[in-house]
């Protein structure tokens, strides 16, 4: 089978990808946010605890 | 509670601690993800390559490899989320409020998903995007109930009450899983039957129940990968002055 034809999906291609295009998007989404949002946790709480020891 | 092994409850009671239970998702997390991979690479490459053409739905057929597992997910965490409530309403437990409120998003996402994709594989194969029918209008309630219980935790600024008030909305909306589930058989709907859980004769070929499978087994995993990251976030955010987080921090510095 080749690649063309792979993503032609016997021309059900529109609805194919797409269903795995938005299933993939919300999968990483779900991952990379938490992640994120923790190391901007992370990040101020380590200059809140610099300044607190500075005093 | 004498009933409980002591070796199990000192297995609980270790692994509810939140500094412990921080650096074990730590550990588990590598693995799990390699395990995901593994596993999603072989669903995919069975569900899209080896897998053949339907002969009634052509190619479409094959959003059932994310259809399905994702519709399957959505109920699944919800009942876990359900028995989180109970545990947190129940024994007060603080990880069970966190394993709770962490399974939401991702709950979500996946509700989401199964409507998502059902619709795209309704377009060609029914003519339509959306019917109002027992199985989408119950999953789209399932949907709202998840949206319900992040929106609810989010209103209170106590969090022990907010987790309480949303382990009993976890609770109450659990009886519209077994509505979703047995809603092709009750009412008379567009949705088709079961295929793959009639044990006895799934009426489906191996070569497309494989990929199936593997992909509702990947997709488990990506789940406790998801759940752990969000819990480790919600840990923090809750602790933030307690001992272990400030120990955690001069680790890093």
């Amino acid at each position: 089978m080749s690649w063309e034809s792979f993503l032609y999906m016997g021309g059900y291609a529109v609805y194919v990808w797409p269903a795995y295009g938005v299933t993939a998007c919300v999968l990483v989404v779900n991952i990379v946010l938490p992640v994120l949002q923790r190391k901007q946790l992370l990040r101020e709480l380590t200059i809140k605890q610099k300044r607190s020891q500075a005093r | 509670m004498s009933w409980i092994p002591a070796p199990v409850s000192r297995f609980f009671h270790r692994t509810s601690s939140p500094p412990y239970f921080y650096a074990l998702a730590d550990r588990f997390i590598p693995w799990l993800t390699i395990i995901f991979l593994l596993l999603l690479g072989a669903g995919l490459y069975g569900g899209l390559y080896l897998a053949p053409t339907d002969y009634q739905q052509g190619d479409s057929y094959r959003i059932i490899y994310i259809h399905v597992p994702a519709a399957w997910m959505s109920l699944f965490i919800y009942v876990l989320m359900a028995i989180m409530g109970g545990i947190a309403l129940i024994w007060r437990m603080k990880l069970a409020e966190v394993m709770l409120i962490s399974s939401a998003p991702i709950g979500a996402g996946f509700t989401f998903v199964a409507l998502v994709t059902g619709s795209l594989w309704g377009k060609p194969m029914w003519g339509t995007w959306w019917v109002w029918d027992a199985r989408l209008t119950s999953e789209l309630i399932l949907l709202f109930l998840y949206l319900g219980v992040i929106s609810l935790y989010g209103a209170i600024e106590e969090k022990r009450a907010a987790a309480r008030a949303v382990s009993i909305l976890a609770l109450v909306g659990v009886v519209n899983i077994p509505i979703i589930h047995y809603s092709v058989q009750w009412w008379n709907t567009l949705h088709q039957g079961p295929t793959v859980s009639k044990m006895d004769k799934p009426s489906i070929h191996v070569s497309m129940l494989v990929p199936l499978l593997l992909m509702a087994v990947a997709f488990k995993f990506y789940y406790l990968i998801a759940v752990l990251q969000a819990a480790k976030l919600e840990l923090l955010k809750r602790e933030t002055t307690s001992q272990w987080v400030k120990a955690l921090l001069e680790k890093q510095a």
